[in-house]
C-alpha cells in the first residue's frame, strides 16, 4: 500500500446467506483510494453500495479477499479495533441524519469528543470550528427539532468531521433533502475535502451529488462495471 | 461522559420519568411495609414482654412445663433473697415478680348472695412499692377507664368488659374465688377500683389486675412468686443477648432431678414467638425480595421499551466507535442514578406516610375474640433500617431490569447499521 493510499481492497467479496445458499452481494472488487479524494460508489439499490461502505467503515467483515483502509486489515480486525478505527479515524454521514433529539446541536456535535476523552476546553474549540465550517455557530443551543432537514444534514456532517477523520463514508447524505440544500451540504463537504485533505466516500445513486464528485465507481449486481475520475 | 448521559437522562422524561415513579412506588411500598411489619411485630412482642414474658422468665422448670395452667403450686419460693440474688448478678437488668392466676369472680347483691359470677385470668404485680415501675411498664394509668390504679392491697382492677358483664362499678365489693397454692380453697374480697380497657381480646373477656401482696394472702403465696420477669435496659428486646444470658444462667441454676430448680426462658420461647422473632428478622429480606423481583419486572420492561425507541441512538453510538460494552455500561450507570433519584425520593415518601401511621391504627374492635396476646392498635416503626432498606430493590432492580433490557445490544448486528438508520 502507497503511503498516500488510503484504501485498498484485493478480490474483496462479500456473501450473504440466504436459504440454503448464500447471496454475493460484492464479487472480487480491487480498488485503491487516495487521501484526499472525492469518490462515489454509484449505482442502483441492490449493487452493494451499502454493503460495500460497511466493509470499509469496519462495521462488517469481508467474506473473501480483505480491505484495507488506514493500514488496517478489516478482514482481521477484531471488534475492538474496529471501534477504535471508526472512533479516531472514520466519520459517517447518514441519511436520516440521525442526530440525539434531547441534546442540543453543540452536544450532538460534541459526543464523538468524549469517546476521545478530549479535555472540555479542546471539545468545546473542535465543536465551534466544526460548527464554523458547517456555518451553524448561531445554532449552538439548538435542538434537533427545531431544525430544517438541511441545517439537520450539517449538524451531522459536523458531528463526523469534529474529530478531523481521515475517511468520511456517507451513505446516500443528500436523499432527504431538496436539491437548494443538498447542493449546500455537497459544497460544504467539497470545502472539508479541499481545506482539510480528507477522504469523502459517497454511496449513492443521486445525480446532485454525482455532479460533485472527482471520482465515480460504478457498482452493478456487486461488482465495478467503470471508474473514472471526473475532470472539472 | 456520565455528566453527558444524566443531561439526557432529565431532558428525557420518557426515558427517565415512568422509570423513577415506578422505583418510587416501589420503594415508598417497602419502607412503608418495612416499618409497618416491624411495627406490628415489633409491639406484639413489646407488649409480650410487658404483660407477660418479660425478655426473659425465670421460674421452676416444672411450672415452666405446665405454664398454661398457671401452676402456682410449683411457684418459686423464697423470692425475695432469689431476686436479690438475680439483681447482684445482673445489676443491669430489672427484675420483677408477678403471679399470674385463675378463678372466679363473684359479684354479690345487697344481702351477700351471688348476683354475677364469670371466670378471671388474672395477673398480680408491684403496684404499691414506690420504686416499682410495673404500672408504667402495663401502661395502667392510660388504660384506666374509671376510677384510680389499686392503693392498697385489697384493690382490684377489672378490665371494662369484665365490670360491665359483672355490672360492677368501681367501689363495689367482688369475691375473688381461687386456689393457695397448696391446693386449699381461697375465698376472699377485694374492692374494684377501677376498670381498665386492654385492647386485647384475651385480656380485655376477664381480665383483673392486682397488686401483687394482695394476690399473695389470697393465695397463701408468702415470699413466693409464679414468675420472675427480667428486662434489659433501653426497653428494647435483643434475642441474642436474651439466648446467652438464659444458656448461661440455665448452665448455673438448672437441675434436671429437682423439678423445681429455676429456669431462665428467654422471649422466642415463651407464648409461640419464636416464629414470630425469626419472621422479624428474616422480614427485611423478604420484603426487599418481592419489592425488587416485581420492580425488575415493571422496568425490564420498560427498558425494553426505552430500547427500542432509543435504538437510532444506540445504533449511532456503535457507528461513531463506541463499544457494545461500554454502551451497556453507560445504560447501567443510568440506571444507578435512576435507582438512587427514586430511592431517595420513595424512601423520603415512605417515611413521610410512616411517621403519620406512627400513632398507630386501632383494630381492637376486629379483635374482641382473639386469643392471642396482641395489641389492638397497630402502628409503624421508623428503624434506622428503614433510612436505606429501600435502597436495595430501588437501584438493584433498576439495574437489574436494566441489564436484561440491555442484552438485546449485544445482538445488535452492526453490520446492519447503515440500514437500521436509514430505516
Amino acid at each position: 500500500m502507497e503511503n498516500n493510499t488510503i484504501i485498498k481492497t484485493d478480490n474483496l467479496v462479500k456473501r450473504f446467506p440466504i436459504g440454503g445458499g448464500h447471496f454475493t452481494a460484492l464479487e472480487d472488487i480491487n480498488l485503491e483510494l487516495n487521501t484526499g479524494e472525492f469518490a462515489g460508489l454509484v449505482g442502483p439499490s441492490g449493487s452493494g453500495k451499502t454493503t460495500m461502505l460497511n466493509i470499509l467503515g469496519s462495521l462488517d467483515n469481508p467474506s473473501e479477499g480483505d480491505a484495507n483502509v488506514l493500514n488496517t486489515s478489516i478482514k482481521s480486525i477484531g471488534a475492538r479495533r474496529a471501534s477504535q478505527l471508526r472512533k479516531k479515524h472514520i466519520g459517517f454521514i447518514f441519511q436520516t441524519f440521525n442526530l440525539m433529539p434531547v441534546y442540543t446541536v453543540f452536544e450532538n456535535v460534541e459526543f464523538p469528543l468524549l469517546l476521545l476523552k478530549m479535555s472540555a476546553a479542546e471539545r468545546r474549540k473542535a465543536v465551534l470550528d466544526a460548527l464554523e465550517w458547517v456555518g451553524l455557530t448561531d445554532k449552538i443551543k439548538s435542538k434537533p427539532k427545531q431544525l430544517s432537514g438541511g441545517e439537520s444534514q450539517r449538524v451531522a456532517i459536523a458531528r463526523a468531521m469534529v474529530k478531523k477523520p481521515e475517511l468520511v463514508l456517507a451513505d446516500e447524505p443528500t436523499a432527504n433533502l431538496d436539491a437548494e440544500n443538498s447542493h449546500n451540504i455537497l459544497r460544504t463537504m467539497e470545502k472539508l475535502n479541499e481545506e482539510l485533505n480528507t477522504t469523502f466516500l459517497f454511496a449513492t445513486h443521486d445525480d446532485k451529488v454525482i455532479k460533485y464528485l472527482k471520482r465515480i465507481i460504478y457498482l452493478e449486481d456487486g461488482k465495478v462495471v467503470r471508474d473514472e475520475q471526473v475532470k472539472k | 461522559m456520565l455528566r453527558f448521559f444524566i443531561k439526557g437522562l432529565i431532558r428525557d422524561r420518557q426515558r427517565s420519568l415512568l422509570p423513577i415513579i415506578v422505583v418510587t412506588l416501589g420503594v415508598m411500598l417497602t419502607v412503608l411495609g418495612h416499618t409497618w411489619i416491624t411495627g406490628i411485630l415489633g409491639d406484639v412482642i413489646d407488649f409480650n414482654a410487658r404483660f407477660s414474658t418479660g425478655h426473659v422468665k425465670v421460674m421452676t422448670s416444672e411450672y415452666f412445663e405446665n405454664i398454661d395452667q398457671m401452676p402456682n403450686d410449683l411457684a418459686l419460693l423464697e423470692s425475695e433473697a432469689f431476686i436479690a440474688e438475680l439483681q447482684e448478678k445482673y445489676p443491669d437488668m430489672t427484675w420483677v415478680e408477678r403471679i399470674s392466676f385463675g378463678g372466679l369472680i363473684d359479684a354479690p347483691d345487697e344481702e351477700g348472695e351471688t348476683r354475677a359470677q364469670g371466670p378471671a385470668a388474672g395477673m398480680a404485680l408491684d403496684l404499691l412499692s414506690p420504686e416499682s415501675k410495673e404500672a408504667e411498664r402495663l401502661n395502667l394509668q392510660n388504660i384506666l377507664l374509671k376510677g384510680t390504679l389499686p392503693t392498697s392491697p385489697d384493690d382490684v382492677i377489672l378490665s371494662d368488659e369484665f365490670a360491665s358483664r359483672l355490672e360492677v362499678e368501681p367501689d363495689d365489693q367482688v369475691t375473688l374465688i381461687t386456689t393457695t397454692m397448696y391446693g386449699a380453697m381461697s375465698i376472699t374480697n377485694f374492692t374494684v377500683c377501677g376498670t381498665i380497657k386492654f385492647g386485647v381480646g384475651a385480656l380485655d373477656r376477664g381480665g383483673i389486675i392486682a397488686d401483687i401482696s394482695g394476690i399473695r394472702y389470697a393465695m397463701d403465696m408468702e415470699d413466693a412468686t409464679g414468675e420472675i420477669l427480667g428486662y434489659f435496659p433501653g426497653g428494647e428486646y435483643p434475642d441474642e443477648k436474651a439466648i446467652t444470658l438464659a444458656e448461661n444462667f440455665n448452665n448455673e441454676y438448672a437441675d434436671e432431678e429437682d423439678r423445681f430448680s429455676p429456669v431462665m426462658v428467654p422471649l422466642r420461647n415463651q407464648n409461640s414467638l419464636t416464629g414470630m422473632i425469626d419472621i422479624i428478622g428474616y422480614m427485611s429480606g423478604i420484603i426487599i425480595s418481592i419489592f425488587m423481583i416485581a420492580m425488575a419486572i415493571v422496568l425490564w420492561n420498560a427498558g425494553l421499551v426505552g430500547g427500542l425507541r432509543r435504538y437510532g441512538e444506540m445504533g449511532l453510538r456503535l457507528a461513531i466507535g463506541e463499544q457494545k460494552g461500554h454502551i451497556y455500561r453507560s445504560l447501567l450507570s443510568e440506571s444507578v442514578v435512576i435507582g438512587i433519584v427514586g430511592s431517595v425520593i420513595g424512601t423520603l415518601i415512605g417515611l413521610l406516610f410512616a411517621s403519620l401511621m406512627s400513632k398507630g391504627i386501632d383494630f381492637s374492635d376486629m379483635m374482641e375474640g382473639s386469643t392471642m396476646m396482641m395489641p389492638g392498635v397497630y402502628r409503624t416503626q421508623i428503624t434506622p433500617e428503614s433510612y436505606y432498606i429501600g435502597f436495595f430493590p430501588g437501584v438493584l432492580a433498576t439495574v437489574f431490569g436494566t441489564a436484561l433490557a440491555g442484552i438485546g445490544i449485544y445482538r445488535r448486528q452492526t453490520a446492519n447499521l447503515f440500514k437500521e438508520l436509514q430505516a
